[in-house]
């Protein structure tokens, strides 16, 4: 039995967080210290929220507000300064919409900093104290949204820790869930095995539209993505292109049809495997899928990786032999055995399988225990 | 224990699974048949080695699929990487 808890609009969490999320960087410093008068929260700051345009301004709105809407979520206190793009009020308008409990504080309404701390701290207890009543109950593997992730990768990356997941990512299809497939930069080289398993025409189009998108910004520049993507230590990992690094880093979700291309942050309208048009940075990727309502993020690795979400268990998953024992604090599968042939795929796909029921159901991640909490948004726009 | 594997049959490359000295001999199987392939460099875990000799331009194949192209003339055992492989996409550097 796997069990979350379910939300006022019907959708279910595998964790029960409330967060205080700035609306922009000038709210970060409150944001903090509300946290610390209230250990029970989870801050959330970023560097955006004003002088922002267009699509570009539309993100950063749209993942603010996702966070909120994240099913992992229980409640929302916002905090703005008053004058930015992204008004505090229109996100918790959005958030509200799932019928959970927001709120929002201005800071040059609330009387400057100490004054908003002391209303924040107040609404935070409160939230806190509501949150800590809801009971886990069962809940169905098609309640759950998987966001994958690649990062740090290197040769055993493509060899055995993508397909491996890939396998576990086939099983949750299969049970009515929805697996994402994001970081559009490591899709290049790969669109044209990809379109081939599109759900429809639309579908297969938007893959090789979102790639051409990368590598137009690449011809803008005027440079050759490599060094950027593979990074250098991908490069170090034996991967020498990019077509090299997106060829492994597919294999992660598996073998199913695509059903939808989405933007940056936005929510699966679809279960079954479908592709976000994210970043191949981790950590904008992974903000992107979560603010698409992702509960749980699995994160295959090389070379090694320390980071998590504030919002989601991030499974790390590992089949570098050296990297298991270097980083064994970070790695909570260890798929080692898989490169010297002594564990199978299927093996090592069930238990990772096995391992998301386990996390679902409250089991800490290595970034949950050490409070790993690595949030970016992505851009698409100059700040003006 | 295999020390080179060929993903798929299509490829003309190997990756060592694990360090790999010059001058030694490995097995791999090469669409279900063994060959043996002589290491002419010191090869990393992790890293490429040609199972074919390789013409300046010629495509290199991993996965089934293309994964750059060789920019110079690589001999079976050679490393395959950086030094003598480019990628063909997101090459702004070309269009300038």
């Amino acid at each position: 039995m796997i069990t979350g808890f379910r939300r006022e609009n019907g959708k279910v969490g595998i964790r029960n967080h409330v967060v205080i999320l700035s609306a922009v960087v000038c709210a970060n410093r409150v944001v903090e210290m509300i946290s610390e008068q209230v250990p029970g929260v989870i801050p959330l700051t970023h560097q955006h929220g004003c002088s922002q345009i267009g699509r570009d301004k539309e993100q950063t709105v749209r993942t603010l507000a996702g966070i909120g809407k994240n099913p992992n979520v229980a409640a929302t206190l916002i905090v703005g300064l008053g004058c930015e793009t992204v008004q505090p009020e229109d996100l918790a308008k959005e958030i509200g919409t799932t019928g959970k409990p927001v709120e929002y504080l201005i800071i040059q309404e609330s009387g400057g900093t100490l004054n908003t701390v002391g209303k924040g701290a107040e609404l935070a207890r409160k939230m806190v104290a509501d949150a800590s009543q809801v009971q886990r109950a069962e809940i169905n593997l098609s309640d759950i949204i998987l966001g994958t992730e690649c990062g740090g990768s290197d040769t055993t990356s493509g060899l055995a820790a993508n397909p491996a997941t890939g396998y576990a990512s086939d099983m949750l299809v299969e049970s009515g869930a929805t697996v994402i497939l994001s970081e559009t930069t490591e899709l290049t080289g790969t669109e044209h095995v990809l379109a081939k398993r599109a759900g429809s025409q639309e579908v297969a189009d938007s893959i090789f539209s979102i790639v051409d998108r990368v590598e137009e910004e690449s011809k803008r520049m005027g440079v050759d993505i490599r060094g950027g993507n593979p990074t250098p230590g991908n490069i170090e990992g034996g991967l020498s292109t990019i077509e090299e690094k997106s060829l492994g880093c597919i294999y992660k979700a598996g073998t199913k049809p695509i059903l939808e291309v989405m933007e940056y942050g936005e929510t699966p309208s679809q279960k079954g495997l479908v592709v976000m048009d994210t970043p191949g940075q981790d950590i904008e990727s992974i903000s992107g899928m979560i603010a698409g309502g992702a509960q749980l993020i699995v994160f295959t690795t090389g070379r090694g990786t320390p980071t998590g979400s504030p919002i989601a268990p991030v499974v790390k998953i590992c089949a570098n032999p050296s990297t298991v024992k270097t980083m064994v604090d970070n790695i909570d599968i260890d798929l080692s055995e898989m490169i010297d042939g002594s564990k199978s795929l299927e093996e090592a796909g069930q238990e990772i399988y096995q391992e998301y029921l386990q996390v679902i159901n409250g089991k800490q991640t290595r970034s949950e225990i050490f409070g790993h909490r690595e949030f970016a948004i992505a851009r698409i726009a100059i700040t003006m | 224990m295999q020390q080179l594997i060929v993903i798929n049959s299509k490829d003309n490359v190997a990756t060592a699974t694990r360090e790999l000295a010059k001058g030694q001999e490995h097995k791999v199987e090469i669409d279900g048949k063994q060959a043996v392939l002589v290491v002419k460099e010191d090869i990393k875990f992790g890293h490429k080695i040609a199972i074919v000799d390789l013409a300046i331009g010629q495509e290199v194949v991993k996965y089934g699929e293309v994964i750059g192209r060789v920019t110079k003339d690589v001999w079976k055992g050679e490393h395959i990487h950086v030094h003598n492989v480019v990628s063909q996409r997101g090459r702004g550097d070309l269009t300038k």
